[in-house]
């Protein structure tokens, strides 16, 4: 096993990071211990999520006996990825993986986030259409406020601007 | 400044310690993980592809109707960086420890002021990061945002309207964001307030990062806090909510040290100046035990205890006194024992030159 500091030398050195109660391993050359051994912070190996994730996956996709032998089950159409390795390794393989596995991924989601549902920041380029469902949903919620503080005109501005958003939804377009 | 300059200097602007709280709030840093549509994540791809990725971003990046929301960015392979030059980024916090892993097919891009830097082919094809000093989470998010901005001019998103940003790890999908801050928090390891704040803190969907060496405690008190659900908030309640929790933990190290202070004011004193004394005359100084000195001393500053030493200096040092940096500074190569010599030469040098 190489050194996972420089990556060059024999490892010889296996500390143990403890971090909310995950164990993480790294594996060490003498020479980088003996510096790293105590250094730490920022520069830390991150918590290593992956066989974190490794097991959570095995545990979602029901392959708690994934053996070597069936490590295949599907794969994704356009990466190659398939379930076996997701598991292993705890990535998926490409953007498609994501609607690939979407029903098997839902739970784990669930599981990491406690949500399924992004509210985040939409790309203005391949995100154009979920840019103005957003839109509207912004615009539904400051109705609601209008509303709620009886300022009607207001509102009717506000439901007139979502019923233009969702007719450009409907021919298919971008706002 | 250029990346083989940048190289060459222990200083970066997340050490100035100007923004709120710097006496306690190391640093902020935000950072989001995109990958491109239609390619492979970073792990499935062949060098062929991979550099790709890295050609993309680099025209990205030399888009000039982009050129106003990105800045002065410069794009450099890790290949044509020398090991040494490349663990000094890792040291600077420029880049991640895990990036220096398989980096032949792997690029950095940092701005010349190095408060925005771009890992290329890590765990995602583009990691974004934005690391300012003190308390400044807003400001990072707005300046990563602009940058995201500037990118995706040029670049397609492997977005979904559900799901977000598509990343390779499930636990980054989403807003593909994770902020976090580095604290400085000896108060409450005094009291051993330390693990309830922690623990408390975990349960608030937040993770608490230190390395735990020999004992359970973390290298010279300091730790990161940062977020850990991406999916179902939005970037700025990931901010708003780490913000509140980092506002927490400030008022309970701030009544730390005051209580401390008042109640065991000799105690406090005497190892704030044994620190200050071990740093400015030892002759072998090991990188935990400067690391714990540094600690004290700052602790020191903060109290006015101490007066003449800037925290600036100090954040610098923690910087400098890491192995590659003696070995820049020394250009050579050297043993342990020949390094905790120079380590110490080096600290009493600038210790000597601040007025007292
Ligand atoms: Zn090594
Ligand atoms: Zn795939």
């Amino acid at each position: 096993m190489l050194c996972d500091h420089c990556g060059q030398r024999q490892a010889t050195v296996h500390l143990t990071e403890i971090t909310n109660g995950h164990k993480t391993e790294s594996h060490l050359c003498q020479v980088c211990a003996s510096e790293i051994q105590a250094q730490g912070f920022g520069f830390a190996p991150q918590l290593n999520l992956h066989h974190f994730m490794a097991g959570l996956l095995n545990h979602e996709l029901g392959g708690a006996n994934y053996g070597q032998q069936q490590a295949d089950g599907e794969k994704c159409a356009r990466c190659g990825m398939a379930e076996g390795q997701i598991m292993k390794q705890g990535l998926l393989g490409c953007g498609d993986c994501y609607p690939y596995f979407e029903e098997k991924m839902q739970p784990l989601l669930r599981r990491i986030h406690g949500n399924t549902r992004h509210t985040g920041k939409v790309p203005g380029r391949t995100g154009g259409r979920a840019r103005t469902v957003k839109e509207i949903e912004n615009l539904k919620n400051r109705l609601r406020e209008a509303v709620g503080r009886e300022e009607f005109e207001r509102a009717a501005q506000f439901r007139d601007a979502i019923r233009q958003l969702e007719k450009t939804l409907e021919e298919g377009g971008e706002a | 400044m250029p990346i083989k300059e940048i190289v060459n200097h222990p200083h970066s602007h997340w050490m100035d310690a100007e923004g709120e709280e710097s006496d306690i709030v190391i640093s902020s840093r935000v950072r989001v993980a995109r990958n491109l549509a239609g390619i492979p994540f970073p792990h499935l791809l062949k060098k062929e592809k991979s550099n790709e990725v890295i050609h993309a971003l680099r025209l990205a990046i030399q888009n000039e109707e982009a050129a106003e929301l990105l800045g002065n960015l410069e794009l450099c392979a890790l290949s044509e960086l020398t090991p040494l030059e490349r663990q000094i980024l890792v040291d600077k916090h420029l880049i991640s420890p895990e990036f220096l892993n398989n980096y032949e097919a792997k690029a950095v891009v940092l701005r010349d002021d190095e408060v925005v830097s771009i890992m290329v082919n890590e765990e995602d094809h583009l990691r974004i990061q934005c690391l300012l000093p003190g308390l400044c989470l807003k400001e990072a998010w707005n300046i990563i945002d602009k940058i995201d901005d500037g990118l995706e001019k040029t670049l397609d998103y492997a977005f979904s309207e559900k799901l977000g940003y598509l990343t390779s790890c499930p636990t980054n999908v989403g807003t593909g964001m994770r902020a976090s801050v580095m604290l400085h928090l000896p108060g409450l390891k005094l009291t051993k307030q330390l693990y309830g704040v922690l623990n408390a803190i975990g349960k608030l969907g937040l993770t608490v990062r230190g390395l735990y060496g020999e004992g359970s405690e973390a290298l010279g008190d300091l730790y990161q806090i940062s977020n850990q659900i991406t999916l179902g908030q939005s970037e700025e309640d990931i901010t708003n909510n780490l913000i509140s929790s980092t506002l927490q933990i400030l008022n309970q190290e701030k009544a730390a040290r005051q209580a401390l202070y008042q109640n065991r004011q000799e105690i406090i004193e005497d190892r704030v100046h044994r620190a200050y004394g071990t740093l400015k005359y030892a002759r072998i100084l090991t990188l935990e035990e400067t690391m714990r000195l540094i600690s004290d001393l700052r602790l020191g500053v903060a109290l006015n205890i101490i007066s003449g030493i800037g925290i600036r200096l100090l954040n610098e040092l923690m910087v400098k006194i890491r192995p590659a940096f003696l070995k820049k500074i020394s250009g050579q190569e050297m043993t342990p024992p020949q390094r905790q010599v120079y380590r110490a030469g080096l600290i009493r040098k600038e210790l000597e030159a601040v007025p007292q």
